[in-house]
């Protein structure tokens, strides 16, 4: 599952653009991700600070 | 708020702000929403923008522009540089912008026109009966209203989710993903007119670093980097922090920006029934440099335009609508749009060797305009077996 580093997060939303499953959204400053979620590992590959990683 | 409007626009940016301005001053019942609390903030911009397009729709006000540019340059890989000036010479060519100041001042002039404006306001799903976008559930103060139009307008930025829930694609191709980190820096050593450009595979991979001035000593230092280079250890972060060290040792960071910007082509179709899709959620920011200030601010104008005539018909169905799509792919923009996307494809294959050679061909460029396209016929001048490269392009440079 997608594990998400609030802490690391800068909440800028690129990781939405690239969703293929439409699972991330950006609430204005969190993120936040559903049963969508496929565990491609695309978002966490792009995330400018790493703050998205894929926990199998 | 109301239950209903002639116009819903979500989100409050440049284009949202330009699109709400434009159906209030023609009369129609506007409301228009941002999730977040402020508008402007937090800033995802490197925040440059070409005077004379600005000025097709906002007065300027020096109380948000941060520096006049009258010069680019541009670094190649192996650390030679180009400069690229005005053809007349002290003629400012663009602006780097305070995004705080300039987006309250965009939807200041919306809400004046007449437009309703809701901040800490989000859309949490589209209503979509038979196919048609009617409006949004609307969540604000942790209550949901359901809100009505007879065009929505999404304008809701790169991690728009708005055109998603209409049955929309806008998934963004992992390698037209520019992923990018910025820093705000002041005591550094920088001219203050000049807006900075580095490329190559060390500094920036498919992408590039920025300098673009705030003032005295003090710019937007940032990268961006295709997503399909970016992962751990190697990341915008990672890079930014390196060219840093490397340029700005002494300088002091007093801002973080990160956000993405898609390079890609932009949406196959940016209507629907009911709904018009417009600037970094259309994804009509420029293939080459990532701007989308203006962009955004002339579709969100032309939607709005668009909107209040077919309302005034009362047909706001995909077809009635399609004048938008058809009219800014028709336009300057659009244009734009399609050549720089062609000219991206060809510099993000090209190797470090290859664009020092094209780089290092000439040192200084006086533009008539300051343009992609007049800097490539430029570069010709220099490099005429590029145009081999350039040959998807051949027409243009007849």
């Amino acid at each position: 599952m997608l594990k998400i580093r609030r802490e690391v997060c800068g909440y800028c939303g690129a990781c939405v653009s690239v969703c293929p499953e439409g699972a991330l959204e950006l609430v204005d400053a969190y993120l936040t991700v559903n049963e969508n979620c496929l565990d491609c590992g695309i978002c966490a590959k792009i995330c400018p600070l790493g703050a998205l990683e894929v926990k199998k | 708020m109301k239950n209903l409007y002639d116009v819903l626009i979500i989100g409050a940016g440049p284009g949202g702000a330009l699109a709400a301005r434009t159906a209030a001053e023609k009369g129609l019942s506007v409301c228009m929403i941002e999730k977040r609390p402020a508008i402007g903030t937090p800033v995802r911009c490197a925040e440059g923008v070409s005077k004379e397009l600005l000025a097709q729709f906002v007065e300027v006000d020096p109380k948000w522009i941060s520096t006049e540019i009258r010069g680019a340059k541009i670094v190649s890989p192996d650390g030679s540089e180009m400069y690229l000036n005005s053809e007349i010479a002290g003629n400012e060519v663009g602006y780097v912008l305070d995004r705080k100041m300039f987006d309250r001042e965009l939807v200041w002039q919306a809400a004046n026109a007449g437009a309703e404006v809701y901040v800490k306001t989000r859309a949490v799903d589209a209503i979509v009966e038979n196919g048609i976008v009617c409006g949004a559930n609307i969540e604000t103060g942790g209550k949901i209203h359901e809100v009505r139009a007879s065009v929505v307008i999404a304008a809701d930025g790169v991690e728009s989710k708005f055109a998603r829930w209409c049955g929309v694609d806008t998934t963004v191709p992992v390698r037209e993903l520019e992923t990018c980190a910025q820093y705000l820096m002041t005591g550094i050593d920088i001219d203050p007119h000049t807006t900075v450009f580095y490329i190559g595979n060390e500094v920036s991979p498919e992408g590039y670093v920025w300098v673009f001035p705030k003032g005295d000593g003090t710019a937007n230092v940032g990268m961006g980097m295709s997503g399909r280079k970016s992962g751990d250890g190697h990341r915008p972060i990672d890079y930014i922090n390196k060219f840093v060290a490397e340029k700005f040792p002494d300088g002091k960071t007093i801002e973080l920006i990160i956000g993405g910007v898609s390079v890609c082509r932009p949406l196959e179709c940016t209507v629907a029934d009911g709904l018009i899709i417009i600037g970094d959620a259309a994804r009509v920011s420029d293939p080459i440099t990532g701007g989308g200030i203006y962009n955004a601010m002339y579709t969100g104008s032309l939607a709005a335009e668009v909107a209040a005539e077919c309302i005034a018909k009362k047909n706001c169905t995909k077809s009635a609508l399609m004048r938008y799509d058809q009219e800014w792919r028709a336009s300057r923009m659009g244009k734009a749009l399609e050549r720089n996307y062609i000219i991206k494809e060809i510099f993000v294959n090209m190797s470090d060797e290859k664009l020092n050679s094209i780089l290092d061909s000439v040192s200084s460029i006086n533009l008539q305009e300051f343009s992609t396209l007049t800097l490539i016929k430029e570069l010709l001048k220099h490099n005429p077996r590029l145009l081999m490269d350039l040959a998807p392009l051949k027409k243009l440079f007849r």
